[in-house]
């Protein structure tokens, strides 16, 4: 890695994380499908409202794991630094 | 030089820190802030459960049937927990009340130990992982226990194609190792990202964020951490049923 300054790798870093936030997007179109149902079900349901919540957030926090692992590899390559010289 | 990628990093700081050195088998080992802020959180916990014990059993020998503010508190925190682990687990909820009760106060008085200026314990992978390294042998424990056979297990290992044509076996195993991995990362990156929100806010906007990140805190200490908190005391409670041969 000769040819590369620091300052080039913690760029391209910094644009790996950007680009590693991508995975944001498909929980959040999940997470959304999930409320939406959540909503017509508790309108369809309204007395089971305790247990349709309940079984919403676990669907949701389960959906949420794939972007959690975009934040994780963004977080590494901003605040860790992986690749030094 | 400092090649920060933010303005002003060095105000920044969300890190787990070194504090004392000792030689574990001729390793250098640091004990860290995660260990300090378990210690808190459990000291925190045996208090209030001698506080509570002590509070019950004096409400016990007096045969007073009332109830007052305190033991209200914990009566409602108890029902609560049976209530949870009575729905997910149905018959051997009295068998497991007890773990599951101790790992729920721990990751909620660790994940709201930010209000208290703590660093959360949880936002530390080493103290998410062990937890589900629990529940991943308890999991394993029980598959093997209440396998009906030998062949049973192997063929449920082996499950969409007949057991003598085990080509799924390695992708169920991989799926069995996926458990206790996706469970404490959920919990380490939810806990972690609010951390680092927090910090980067009060740390690159200096006076300004003087009152209204309190907002942030509900969302980020209170709301993430109790969701979270459940989410792990309900997959946990899921998988220990499933492989029971109950849910």
């Amino acid at each position: 890695m000769g040819e590369f300054n620091q300052a080039f790798i913690y760029g391209c870093s910094a644009i790996g994380a950007g680009l590693a936030l991508i995975a944001g997007i498909g929980p959040g179109v999940g997470q959304g499908i999930a409320a939406g149902h959540g909503a017509s079900a508790v309108g369809r349901n309204p007395g089971a409202k305790g247990d349709i919540m309940s079984t919403m957030l676990l669907g949701q926090a389960v959906a949420e794991t794939t972007g959690l692992y975009g934040l994780l590899v963004a977080m590494l390559l901003m605040f860790v630094k992986p690749f030094k010289i | 030089m400092n090649y920060g990628l933010l303005l002003s990093t060095d105000n920044i700081d969300f890190m787990i820190h070194r504090l004392v050195p000792f030689n574990f088998f001729g390793t250098e080992v640091w004990i860290t802030d995660s260990h300090v802020c378990v210690l808190i959180v459990m000291l925190i916990l045996v208090i209030f459960s001698i506080i509570a014990g002590n509070k019950f059993r004096k409400a016990l020998a007096n045969d007073q049937m009332e109830p007052d503010g305190f033991q209200n508190f914990v009566e409602a925190i108890i029902d609560f927990l049976q209530n949870t682990v009575g729905n997910a687990m149905g018959k051997s909820a009295d068998r497991y009340f007890n773990y599951i009760a101790t790992i729920f106060m721990f990751i909620l008085v660790s994940n709201i130990s930010g209000l208290l200026g703590l660093r959360p314990p949880t936002a530390d992978w080493a103290v998410t992982l062990p937890m589900a390294l629990i529940t991943f042998s308890l999991i394993h424990i029980n598959e093997v226990k209440f396998a009906k056979s030998p062949l049973a297990l192997w063929a449920d290992k082996c499950s969409p194609l007949p057991p003598w044509l085990p080509i799924w076996l390695p992708i169920n195993i991989i799926s069995d190792i996926a458990v206790p991995i996706s469970l404490s990362l959920r919990l380490f990156a939810n806990v972690l990202s609010g951390t680092v929100m927090m910090a980067l806010i009060y740390g690159l906007l200096g006076w300004i964020a003087t009152a209204w990140p309190a907002a942030l805190h509900v969302y980020f200490d209170l709301f993430s951490g109790a969701i979270q908190t459940y989410v792990f005391c309900m997959l946990t409670m899921t998988y220990i049923a499933s492989a029971r041969g109950e849910a």
